[in-house]
Formats: C-alpha cells, structure tokens, sequence
C-alpha cells in the first residue's frame, strides 16, 4: 500500500492528508463556523556565526505545528499548536469555536478540498542541495578573513542562516495546497576603531528558492563594500540637523518607502483606521515621478512566494501608479472587513501567527534620471548611501538611521557625515519625491509586524526628496 | 511528558547514543489573547507552545546545540543526534562549561500563580476598557492598538550533572494605545502598558486613565527649534537608554569588541557620583522575574554602577571564567550563550552633593524638554560606537506652559549624558523594565521642524 493511500490520525508531511484535513474542516463547520483554515508547518532550519577566524556557533533548529483560524461574522479566533494529532487538531477547532461564542444552528457548506495544488514538488530535492554546515563554515572563515584589511578593523563577522519551511494549508473554501520554502540570507559586519573614532559598516544579502545561491555569493565584493563603508565614516563628523533635499540610494534606501508608506497600505491599517490614505484610492498621494509596486514574484527575491500563507498565487500590485494611489495589500480578514480585493499578501512568521496583510517586494520604479543628475540638481543637502533601521509611529511619523551619508554641495558629493537621521510622514514626503533614477535595485530584510517576522524586499532606483528633517548634532 | 519525564527520556536516549554530558532548557507555555475594534472582538487567540533547546560535549569537548518544539520521543533522539553533528563545529576558541552555580539554591518570590480567567472574560474586560478609553474624551476616535493577555507557563534547565530546576508562573499584560483627532490637527496617539501576575490583578483603571491623559496632553503641539536643551528624562525613557546602552556592562560584548568598555573598565568613572545603576531580576515589583537564567546560574541583586563607577559586569558561565569571577545569573542558553540585563534599578546615591536638587520637573519653572517615551531604539542606537539620534514622545516646558513638541529626535553620547546629569530626583517610579527617578541631563541636541 503507497504512503498516500494510509489513513493516518496525524498531519504527515509528504503524504496526503486529505482525509484528516476534510474531517477537522467538517468538523469545525458543523460546530456553526463560517469559514475555518487549517496552516500546517514543518521546519528545519539552521543558522551559522562566523567571528573574526572562527565559527563560534552553529544553530539547527527544526520544528511543528498548526494554526487554526476560524471567522464568524468578521471577526476570528486563532488557535495554535504542536500537536499534530487528529486529536490534538479537533481541540483546537473546538478551542477556536468556544472562544467565539458560537452558538446559533447556521451552518456554512462544505464541498470538501479541491484539488491539491502541490508547488512542493519540485523543491523536495532542496534539501539535499543547500550547502552543508562544512561548506558555510569555509566560506564564511573566508569572508571574515577578507574583512580583515588593516589593522583599524577590530571587529569581523558572518553570518549565515538558512529556513526550510514545509507548508500545507487548507481552508473550507476547498483550498488545499502544499509548498516548500527555501530562505537563505548572509551578512557581513565589521566595527572599525582608530583612538576615539569608531565605525561601523553591515550588509546583509538574501535569496528565496534558489539553494545555489550562497555558493554564487560575491564574499570578496562584499567584504570590499563593508571595509569600505566602515573606512569611510571612521572619521566623519556629525552632521548638522535641520531641513535639507536628500539623495536616497537604491537597494536598501527602499526601507523608507516600505516602512513610512507601504505599510500605511496594508488593509490591517485600514481595518485600525490608522492610515491617512484609507480613502485616497485614486487621489494623488504622492509625487507624479512616483510609482510603487509589491509582487511576490520575482524569481529569487527574498519576498517571492508561490502561494501565501492563505493559499492564494501572489500577484503583482501597482499600488501607486504616478503618484495615484491605486491598490491596498490585502489579506482574507482585509478582504472581509474592508473590502478590498486579496493580493496574495497573507503572510505569517509561522504557525502561531494569523496571517495579515504582508509586504513581499516591494519597490519604486525605475526613472529616466542618473543618480549624477539627482545630486547636481543639489547644492546643499544630504546623500544617504546607505540606511539603517527604522520604525514608523502610530500616526505616521517615521524615523530612519542614515549608515553612510555624505554632504552634497553644489552638486558635488563632499565629506561624509554620521549620526544623520530621516524624519517625516509619509503623507508630506511622498509628494516630494521629486526625482527618481534609473537604478533601481532591491536589498533583502526582515519585516516585523502583526503577524511576526516575514522575508520581504525593499528597492527603489536613487530618489530625490526635495525637503525632509535630518536629525543630527 | 512532564518536566521531569522529559528529563528523564533525554538521559536515557543521550545514554543510548552514548552522550555523556548534556544539558537542556525548555519553555512550555499556553496563552490566551484578545483584541477589540469598537466594542467588537476583533480577534481572540490562544496558543499552547513548547521548545526545547539541548546542548551535547563531544569526546572533544566542543558543545553543539539544537532546537526543537518536538518533544516526542523520537524529536528527542533527533534533536539529540543534530547537537551531537553540530558539536563537530563547537567553538574551539571559547569553550563552555555548566555553570557552577546550576545546584545552588535558587530565590523564588512567593507569588500565588493564578488560574486562567478565561477567554471571555478577558474579552468582557478588554471591551469595557475600550469603551471607558473611548469615553473619557470628545478627541478620542479610537483605539487602535489594544490587547489583554494571560500566559501561563513553566521554565525547566537540566544537565546530566543532575541540576533540574523548573519554575512556572502567570502573567497577564493589558496595553491600550489610544488615538486622538481633532480638526486641522494631525491625529496624536499615547497609550499604557500594564503587567500582572494575573488578568484580575491589572490596575484596568490606571491604564485606562493613563492611556487617556498621556493622549490628550499631546493634542496642542508645537514644533521645536533645533537646538541644545536642558532635557529630564522620565523614568521609562532613561531605563529605555541604559538599557539600549547595557553592553557598557556586558560581559559578552566586552569580549565580541561591541561594547564601549574593557576588561580594565571595572572602576572607570561613568557618571556624576550620584547615580547607582543595580540590575535587579529579583525585585519585588518586577513581574517578569525568574530565578535562574539559562544556564540554571541563581539570578541576583548586581550593582552595575557604584557612585558613578562601574562595579560588575554581567556574566554566563564562559565569560566569567574568562573574567575570573562568578556567573551573575544573566546568560541566555544557545549555541553561543548570550548574556542580558534583567530589571535596572536606578537609585541616587548618597554622594549627591553636586546635584542641582531645584530641577524637579512638578515644580520647575525655567525652560527644559521632558522626554516622557524614546522610540526607535533599534534603528537609532548605535552601542558599539556610543551615539543615539531618537525620535521620542515628550513637551517642552517654556514660560510656564507646557506644549507637546511634534515630532522631534533627541541625539548624542552616552557617556556625555551620564556624565552631564546634574539632577537626580528622589522620588522613582516603577515601570514595565524597571525602576527610575526623573533624570536630568544638560545640553543635549534635539532636532525639530521649527
């Protein structure tokens, strides 16, 4: 008898699980539920810590569990577990149906789960081709070793970790699918020190389904651009605060827009009444030089997915098409209670999270200028080539770390400065975006919110904001 | 399996697969969660948790580690067998014992653990909260970010030296972030956190009274000229400084080089005599306390800073014997053990003379900046280097007004601020991280639109 034709009382990954999937759907429909999703991960993930000549730690970690979400009405209860069993599964539909309160003799119909859509099928060899332990320790001893270019260096680092996520997601509309996902990130650090001066210089680089990658990745490039950076800003003074135009870089740069506006265009700030854009659809909000997107589906790219958390193909979402605002990134609970359309954006950290309306990559388009022209159209402001973190406040407010800046003056790049923060609003900044080159470029990064910790991209060509706040001295 | 069952199945697999020295720590918890939109649930959560973290010494000594939430039989013998292929890649450079302190007597505070209340309970209470929040002012439209929260949960270390230790406890946690707007105005938000042993011992009131109070103190705004300021910084904003600056007292970082000290700073001159900085896991008041890291070391009463002076560091069991002195009962258990603060205690000292006591921030009548609430932390600190450039909430006090200042970052040195405190007020207050006075700090840059 096949693996796939045994009723089992437990999820079991790589089988079907049909069967057991229908009977806890039923079960959680019989009980008075509207909808009722069923998320099921198994994870094997492993990270690795380079510092100067030595690996100092090596991190497996693997692990199990579901998520079960039911809605009545527009609201839901979510359960969470590691226990894989029918049992297990059933109290956890019971868990969710009680916490609502469901009590009236509704009941929604159920057809059972259509067919399974299983994106897995060519990623199961994936794990037999990531690199070994051995390989990303050589590489990253390698890395730290080419960090090492004077002695003004005295802290190196690298980092490697890499996710395997196994995920099986099935809901009482009849979705029923199966996917791997394969996330590899490497980052390099350094701090570099000289009497009081200190600095320091980071890069972080990332891949989505590409179990290759790391091998392919240009360490010697990499290490180069983070020495260089750190050298750079050893000496540099603060910068003096005050309003100024601004040149962001591309790559990385693209953390502003994703933090000060792409969240402010997720239906979960709907749904909060946090956003200042909420009926702006179709209205300028920004600049006509500005057009932004979010997709899932540039092959490789950390935010690329094949089907979200909530089963759904992600599609490619014109949110501003020149300056027009034209979409919001929604989810299902973003489609139920606010009405706009789902974009493939359900997105979740894991298991014991809800998935919500999620950025994947996300990223201003391509302009006509070079980045020459942005900055001679300056003659006193900052260039920000490089960005830190940043965060966005309840009411828009954002606040983002400038890494490596440089004064611009007369349309010359001059001395670099440090200590340089960017604040503003979404909502007066988007308009004066005035100029956007023809660059663009994406980085990979974290994105934590709502529903955790996801991989996301950020991007843009270099852009010119006429006037923003810089924090500084 | 129970605490004690688990212990047991590792011993015997690690037996089987003849690991003689491991160790383990474990977290199992269940947690129930609500949130509300405008009297309506919004979503109610619930989840039961467990994770497992084993470390196994090969014949080498070199320590490998895994993680796991499978704690079946067969995730044991699997998270045993990938910590025993990890220790192939130990760290040869720094090697890692058990702690000499994983036996010792531990403190536990006397703290009755409290039973769940119930999902909709907490949704009852989480409604009427809202609604009083929503109540107490024509300008506030919403409350955008709330939840009400009860965990339960066990914490276990164990080696097969024969250390076992498990502590459980509850905890509950309210917050309510409340949004005001008014016409022509920018919508301002404020909002309060609340800890307790358990969902009925919340002060709902209190948070509700301070979510409101703190929300509507910002609705007339200003913006503020850059420029230098004499600034006091509330409680909660100086203990989110120390803490974003801990590395000055970190063991780990010390070694690693991210950190702004040396080995040879035991003794240096951090600040004006006045200030006494403890770290304090222990203390009555802190919620969240446990009574041993994870390493199983005692957690304990640590003066970080004597007068002004650095008197200890905070250690695991690697670096204070690199250090040669004891473990302080602040290590995290992982493949490279880290280190933490637990709770900060600030205190004035008795060496107080210089201060400038007339700078109470109730009585104050020149102009200074109180910064009530720093955000940001992780995109505009930069500890290894020393600088911070910080958004915060906060007013300026000027002519014996008060205004909320717009949208503003504070920016310079830790060691220039600690060194330019020229107030320290008498009375504290306890806060979600620890215990403070208002600190007051001269000269120090805050940027504004003005």
């Amino acid at each position: 008898m096949l693996s796939s034709q045994i009723k089992s009382n437990e999820i079991v990954f790589g089988s079907c699980n049909k069967d057991l999937l229908e009977e806890i759907i039923f079960y959680g429909i019989g009980l008075g539920a509207d909808f009722v999703e069923i998320f099921i991960e198994n994870t094997d993930n492993s990270s690795v810590l380079a510092e100067e000549d030595f690996i100092t730690s090596v991190s497996p970690s693997f692990g199990r569990g579901a998520g079960i979400r039911i809605f009545k009405g527009k609201k839901d209860g979510f359960v969470s577990t590691n226990d894989l069993t029918k049992h297990g599964l059933m109290r956890s539909v019971s868990q969710a149906i009680e916490m609502l309160d469901i009590t009236d003799n509704k009941r929604e119909l159920f057809n059972g789960l259509n067919k399974h859509r299983d994106y897995s099928l060519s990623k199961k060899k994936w794990i037999n081709e990531v690199p070994s332990i051995h390989e990303i320790s050589e590489k990253l001893l390698v890395s730290t070793k080419s960090l090492k270019k004077n002695n003004k260096i005295i802290t190196r680092k690298g980092s490697y970790s890499r996710n395997l996520q196994e995920v099986i997601i099935a809901s009482s509309d009849g979705t029923y699918v199966s996917d791997i996902r394969l996330h590899q990130t490497v980052g390099l650090n350094v701090i570099a020190s000289d009497a009081q001066y200190r600095s320091s210089g980071s890069r972080r680089f990332g891949s989505s389904g590409m179990p290759n990658e790391f091998r392919l990745w240009d360490h010697e490039k990499a290490a180069n651009d983070v020495f260089e950076s750190s050298m750079n800003m050893l000496y540099a003074d603060y910068v003096d605060a005050g309003q100024m135009p601004v040149v962001l870089a591309n790559k990385f740069g693209g953390v502003i827009f994703h933090e000060a506006c792409g969240h402010l265009l997720e239906t979960t700030q709907i749904e909060r009444g946090t956003t200042p854009f909420e009926n702006k659809l179709n209205e300028k909000i920004a600049h006509e030089s500005v057009t932004a997107i979010d997709e899932g589906i540039s092959e490789g790219s950390f935010g690329s997915l094949s089907v979200d958390d909530e089963g759904m193909e992600p599609e490619k979402s014109v949110l501003i098409k020149d300056g027009i605002l034209k979409k919001f990134i929604s989810d299902r609970a973003g489609e139920l209670r606010t009405g706009h359309k789902r974009t493939g954006s359900g997105r979740r950290q894991n298991y014991s999270f809800a998935a919500a309306s999620r950025m994947r990559n996300t990223y201003i388009a391509k302009g006509e200028h070079s980045k020459e022209d942005l900055i001679n159209s300056i003659s006193e402001g900052l260039y920000c080539k490089s960005m830190g973190g940043g965060s966005v406040g309840a009411t828009g407010q954002f606040n983002f770390a400038v890494e490596e800046g440089y004064l611009i003056k007369n349309g010359k790049l001059t001395s670099p400065v440090k200590g340089a923060t960017l604040i503003g609003e979404a909502k007066e900044v988007m308009p004066k975006i005035s100029m956007c080159g023809n660059d663009l470029e994406l980085a990979p990064g974290f994105c934590g919110s709502i529903s955790g910790s996801v991989n996301v991209t950020v991007g843009q060509p270099h852009i010119k904001v006429d006037s923003i706040t810089v924090g500084g001295r | 399996m129970n605490s004690r069952e688990i212990t047991t199945q590792i011993s015997k697999t690690a037996d089987f697969l003849n690991l003689k020295k491991w160790d383990y720590g474990a977290s199992f918890s269940n947690d129930y969660s609500v949130q509300v939109d405008k009297g309506e649930a919004k979503q109610l959560k619930a989840s039961q948790k467990q994770i497992l973290t084993i470390r196994v010494w090969n014949q080498s000594n070199l320590v490998g580690i895994t993680t796991t939430s499978d704690i079946s039989e067969s995730g044991i013998k699997k998270a045993l067998k990938q910590a025993n292929i990890a220790s192939d890649f130990g760290n040869k450079n720094e090697s890692t014992e058990f702690s000499p302190l994983a036996k010792d007597p531990i403190q536990v505070k006397e703290v009755k653990k409290r039973n769940p209340v119930g999902i909709k309970k907490l949704l009852t209470v989480l409604r009427e909260a809202e609604e009083k929040l929503l109540e107490s002012h024509e300008s506030i439209k919403s409350v955008p970010y709330n939840g009400l929260s009860e965990s339960f949960f066990e914490r276990v270390y164990a080696n097969s030296e024969g250390a076992f230790r498990s502590y459980s406890k509850s905890q509950a946690a309210l917050y309510l972030y409340a949004r005001a707007e008014e016409k022509n105005k920018k919508p301002r938000s404020s909002g309060s956190v609340k800890l307790g042993y358990g969902a009925d011992d919340i002060d709902i009131e209190s948070c509700i009274k301070e979510a409101s109070n703190k929300t509507i103190s910002h609705l007339n705004y200003s913006s503020i000229k850059t420029d230098k300021y004499l600034i006091c910084f509330s409680p909660e904003s100086f203990l989110t400084i120390i803490n974003a600056f801990s590395s000055m007292f970190n063991a780990r970082s010390i070694i690693d080089g991210v950190s702004l000290s040396n080995k040879n700073s035991i003794g240096e001159k951090l600040s004006t005599e006045a200030l006494n900085i403890y770290d304090d896991g222990l203390h009555e008041k802190n919620i969240s306390s446990t009574p041993f890291d994870g390493e199983g070391t005692p957690t304990k009463r640590l003066c970080l800073i004597n007068r002004g002076r650095i008197e200890n560091f905070i250690h695991s069991e690697s670096t204070a014997r690199i250090f040669k002195t004891s473990p302080t009962g602040h290590a995290g258990l992982g493949s490279k053990v880290s280190v933490s603060p637990d709770w900060i205690v600030v205190e004035k000292s008795d060496e107080n003379f210089d201060l400038k006591k007339s700078l109470d921030h109730s009585t104050y009548e020149g102009e200074f900046v109180y910064i009530e609430e720093l955000n940001a932390i992780h995109a505009g600190v930069r500890a290894s280097q020393g600088s911070f450039s910080l958004p915060f909430d906060g007013w300026l006090y000027k002519n014996g007004k008060k205004i909320s200042i717009e949208s503003a970052t504070v920016a310079g040195d830790i060691k220039y601020l600690l060194k330019n405190i020229v107030n320290i007020e008498s009375s504290h207050e306890v806060t979600t991280s620890g215990i403070s006075p208002h600190i007051w700090v001269d000269e120090l840059s805050i940027t504004g639109d003005a």
